[in-house]
């Protein structure tokens, strides 16, 4: 019995590894590649599908990681290596903005291509965030644009904050992972974006963001081993070190340090201070 | 000639012992023992329990109606009788469910068992000692021994308890049967109980039921102790059958449930205690060759613990901190008798698996309850080998045991491994350690005078709690602990000396005992770390200290005035400090006992005084405070009435008969003892 479970399991697995792989170059593929991953939305322009994906449900404030891909439409298939440009925007009532967006760049699958956006603040009816995309395939530059939905995460919590420092820059800060808290250490990572101007924002390096998990609901305790975020120039992003040590609601305070370490926003928390006026929450 | 010396040698050992404090010298002292070995007659008293061990027995409940008299408080809990040993003390959270203390050291450094069975409380925070799972009334000894004496059925450094089940054991006796029932005015407790036993030549039967119940208790000065209440059941049956003449198959089995049981000292009671104890064994009169006494048991058990904090009022976030604890072991054991030599041989091993959680609910019912593991479902695998030896040599005994074991620890539970993991990065989930103890106990004696001696070594591995336990909160000094499982293992050096001097009419003894305790474990302050449990102070991580020592001493004596007439005292005084020169906690201040015992025919009459002086060796850092000095008396009187065959025993008596209020260095949070008690208990039998 256990021998042939044991046969199938291989068989399975060897089955599993012809399937997946793919003939490099072609822009064919049989097997979907976003199989995973949740549609979220759809942009028709210039005889093209272009197809918005990310892991969650949809676009939410804070960090988006999100995966792009363009399909030709007589041709049923995607073009391999896009190339792509995007620029969110905010329109408000009185006024537009846009947000903090990294490069896109190409995944393993070459018709996929890889990026993040920050949406600062959620959409409504009168206002509402557009996505503009410029491509060139096969030689062409096309444009589209979309309005897209950003609701908050469904767990109301902060991930994303916008806050003017002591040196009266806006800075835009989002928390990248922890995506699903667990208990124990947990990889922190954030992006820091300096707001040059309302459609400019530029990547901040060197700054140093320190980290004070509580929970609140008992007696504001801490928890021990975490890392302050430092930048990690490979990743473009700050990494550090978030202790769990129960689950339940938490509060990260945060403080931004420039390079020079001079304290630009928040407090520390202590006994007459319950908490930094600067924080993302989670809850697990 | 050289019988004097060496008496009078020890004699003056023994002195320096007493009057130096420091402990090198004690060690020094009682190295120069060699002196001792020289050629003597040695007559072991034939039904001595103290034999070449110094260990304890206490008889609970051997032969009810034997032994009525002898026993101040027929009914009393277990934890009663294990008080009234000279070597243990309970530590005291309330009402219930004490916890057995042997030469100053608590539960993980003792070995405690239930007729050799291994099993380890459900609760985090002690709640759950392991007498509290069985009940006097289906026990019929307490085998109490010191040190690396105590290594038979698994590794300790301050000693062990083994509880010895109450079994008919194919005594002729046929039906027999009884009902008791006894009341305590204090806490209004009620017991109730009852027995039914067959027993034959070729099968045996025995059942025991009994109930406790008992409201808050007043300490003196009907002052009321809050949860101090209780509630306990236990139900337990022994069945024996002999498959030939040489051999047959036992089996017991025990449901112990305990309900609402408060706990003043702690901040949480608990609202179930279950354990279900079950054993089948084997014996058989010769194995193989010389062997004999081939003694097999496979066992099994599990505890249910259900602690919370709901009804306590204004807690700030309402817990529920359930554990459970779950053993499987086996031990098979033989002896083999040569003329010079009695061994024994026996393997054992067990596998446990503790895991606690903690669930708390935030006051906002929008967010989630906040949730860990205290323990993280540890598995301990335990194997070992235990040999001893009793030599007789030429005019005295000498006992050699030597145990090895090899125990790796587990953690199953990923989500409590990744929680460990935030101090201790690199831990590996599994842990292997090997386990080693040996000791030499030597037995001379000149009539009337007899001298034991031993030395031993041994070590131990971490508890659950030292090595994984995850902010577990301790009330007594106001921290919440964390657990290292990278602990060294403690060891444990010891000496002890004995000297009695015994005579039908008379007989006083002195002994003392002393442990240099390598690679101490205990929870040591890091101000870096914030505590976790609202109005703790900080938290402690277990440390291995350099080294601690410990130093137990008593002096006990006994007169028979008259034939019914008997007085016995006890007095004993104990020292212990860590490598830093600062004292231990729960270190006991000078205690005495005295005891005035008339029987006759069917009449009994007890008076007894116990007490201690102001404790003067205490520690702060460990949330110790001064105990002052006290002094308690209590009398009991009993009276037997036969009628035909059957007989009923009555037994009436008044603990702390003035009221005292007073607590001792045991109790934990300084809570009070229980005031005046005023008792009755009736026990009815029938052949």
């Amino acid at each position: 019995m256990k021998t042939i479970k044991i046969i199938l399991a291989t068989f399975i697995l060897s089955m599993g590894a012809i399937s997946c792989s793919k003939d490099d170059g072609s822009a064919i593929i049989e097997e979907n590649p976003m199989a995973q991953f949740n549609m979220v939305s759809q942009m028709e322009a210039n005889g093209h599908t272009i197809e918005l994906y990310t892991e969650g449900e949809g676009f939410t404030t804070g960090y988006n990681e999100i995966y792009i891909r363009i399909k030709d439409n007589d041709r049923e298939t995607y073009f391999a290596d896009p190339e792509i440009t995007w620029t969110p925007m905010m329109h408000m009532q009185t006024m537009m903005h846009s947000g903090p967006k990294s490069l896109l760049s190409t995944t393993e699958n070459n018709t996929v291509l890889k990026g993040y956006l920050v949406f600062q603040m959620a959409g409504k009816a009168e206002e509402y965030w557009e996505l503009t995309l410029n491509y060139k395939v096969d030689g062409t530059d096309y444009t589209a644009s979309k309005t897209i939905d950003v609701n908050h995460p469904t767990d109301g919590k902060q991930k994303v904050t916008t806050f003017t420092g002591s040196d009266n820059v806006k800075y835009v800060l989002a928390m990248v992972s922890p995506q699903k808290p667990k208990e124990g250490l947990n990889n922190m990572a954030a992006v820091l974006y300096k707001m040059e101007s309302m459609k400019e924002f530029s990547l901040v390096e060197n700054y140093t963001v320190t980290l004070d998990p509580r929970m609140t609901s008992m007696g504001n305790h801490g928890s021990p081993n975490n890392k302050d975020l430092t930048y990690d120039a490979t990743s473009q992003m700050y990494q550090g070190q978030l202790s769990l040590s129960m689950t339940g609601y938490w509060k990260l305070n945060l403080k931004v340090l420039n390079d020079s370490g001079e304290l630009l926003k928040g407090e520390d928390v202590t006994e007459d201070n319950e908490a930094s006026s600067l924080y993302f929450e989670l809850e697990f | 000639m050289k019988v004097k010396e060496s008496v009078q040698r020890v004699c003056h050992t023994l002195l320096a012992l007493y009057t130096h404090r420091l402990c090198k010298r004690i060690v020094m002292g009682c190295v120069a023992f060699p002196s001792f070995i020289s050629a003597q007659e040695l007559v072991l008293p034939q039904d001595s329990i103290i034999m070449i061990n110094l260990d304890e027995v206490i008889m609970i409940s051997a032969q009810k109606a034997f032994n009525f008299h002898k026993q101040a408080k027929p009914l009393s809990s277990l934890d009663e009788f294990l008080e009234s040993s000279k070597k243990v003390a309970m530590v005291k959270r309330g009402g219930y469910a004490w916890e057995p203390t042997l030469n100053n050291m608590f539960s993980e450094r003792l070995s405690v068992t239930i007729d050799g069975m291994r099993i380890f409380g459900a609760c985090t925070d002690k709640m759950d000692p392991i007498t509290s799972y069985v009940d006097a009334s289906n026990l019929s000894k307490a085998h109490i021994a010191s040190g690396q004496q105590g290594a038979k059925h698994g590794n300790t450094i301050g000693g062990a308890i083994d509880l010895e089940l109450d079994k008919s054991n194919f005594r002729n006796t046929g039906f027999r049967g009884g009902v008791e029932s006894g009341f305590e005015g204090n806490n209004q407790q009620s017991i109730i109980g009852g027995e039914l036993n067959y027993s034959g030549a070729k099968f045996y039967a025995d059942t025991d039921i009994i109930y406790r119940k008992a409201e808050n208790y007043k300490a003196g000065g009907d002052k009321e102790v809050l949860f101090s209440q209780f509630t306990k059941y236990n139900i337990s049956a022994n069945i024996g059958y002999k498959l030939a003449d040489d051999n047959a198959i036992t089996a017991s089995f025990i449901f112990d449930e305990a309900r609402d049981v408060g706990y003043p000292a702690l901040p949480m009671d608990v609202s179930s205690a279950q354990a279900i104890i079950g054993s089948l064994r084997y014996e058989q009169d010769s194995l193989w060759g010389r062997l004999h006494h081939w003694n097999s048991k496979l066992y099994m058990n599990t505890i249910t613990h259900v602690m919370d904090d709901t009804n306590r009022p204004d807690v700030a976030i309402h817990m529920d901190m359930p554990g459970w604890s779950d053993t499987y072991g086996f031990f098979s054991e033989a002896r083999l008798n040569g003329n010079i030599n009695k061994l024994m041989f026996k393997v054992d091993g067990y596998y446990n698996r503790s895991l606690a959680e903690m669930t708390m609910y935030p006051q906002d019912p929008n967010e989630k309850p906040m949730f860990m593991l205290t323990w993280p479902d540890v598995r301990t695998a335990n194997g070992g080998i235990y040999v001893e030896d009793e030599l007789s040599l030429k005019g005295s005994s000498l006992k050699i045991a030597t145990r090895i074991a090899l125990q790796n620890q587990n953690v199953a539970d990923e989500f409590g491994l990744n929680s460990l993991r935030i101090f201790y990065p690199e831990m590996e989930a599994s842990k292997t350690r090997f386990l080693k103890s040996i000791s030499g106990q030597w037995h001379k004696m000149w009539m009337p005078w007899h001298l034991n001696a031993g030395v031993s070594y041994g070590d131990r591995a971490p508890s659950v709690t030292e090595g994984y336990g995850f902010y577990i909160f301790n009330s007594f000094d106001n921290h919440d602990y964390v657990g290292d499982p990278g602990l060294k293992n403690e060891k444990s050096m010891e000496v002890n000396a004995k000297l009695s001097y015994e005579k039908p009419k008379f007989n006083i003894s002195a002994e003392a005992n002393f442990f240099h305790i390598p690679d101490y474990i205990i929870g040591v302050v890091d101000p870096s770390l914030s505590t976790m449990t609202l109005g703790a102070d900080g938290v402690k991580l277990y440390r291995n200290l350099e080294y601690a020592r410990l130093f137990n001493t008593a002096l006990e004596s006994e007169y028979s005035l008259l034939p019914e007439l008997k007085w016995t005292g006890f007095i004993s005084y104990h020292l212990g400090g860590d490598s830093e020169g600062e004292n231990l906690p729960f270190i006991s201040p000078l205690s005495y006992r005295s005891a005035l015992q008339y029987d006759k025919n069917t009449f009994s009459v007890a008076v007894k005084m116990s007490g201690a002086t102001k404790q003067v060796n205490y520690n702060p850092e460990y949330g110790e405070d001064q105990t002052l000095a006290y002094t308690v008396f209590s009398i009991s009187l009993g009276k037997t009435f036969y009628m035909n065959n059957d007989s009923v025993m009555a037994k009436f008596g008044v603990e702390n008969i003035f009221d005292k209020e007073y607590s001792t260095y045991t109790d934990w949070k300084n809570i009070p003892r229980m005031g005046r008690n005023i008792f009755l208990t009736l026990t009815y039998s029938i052949k």
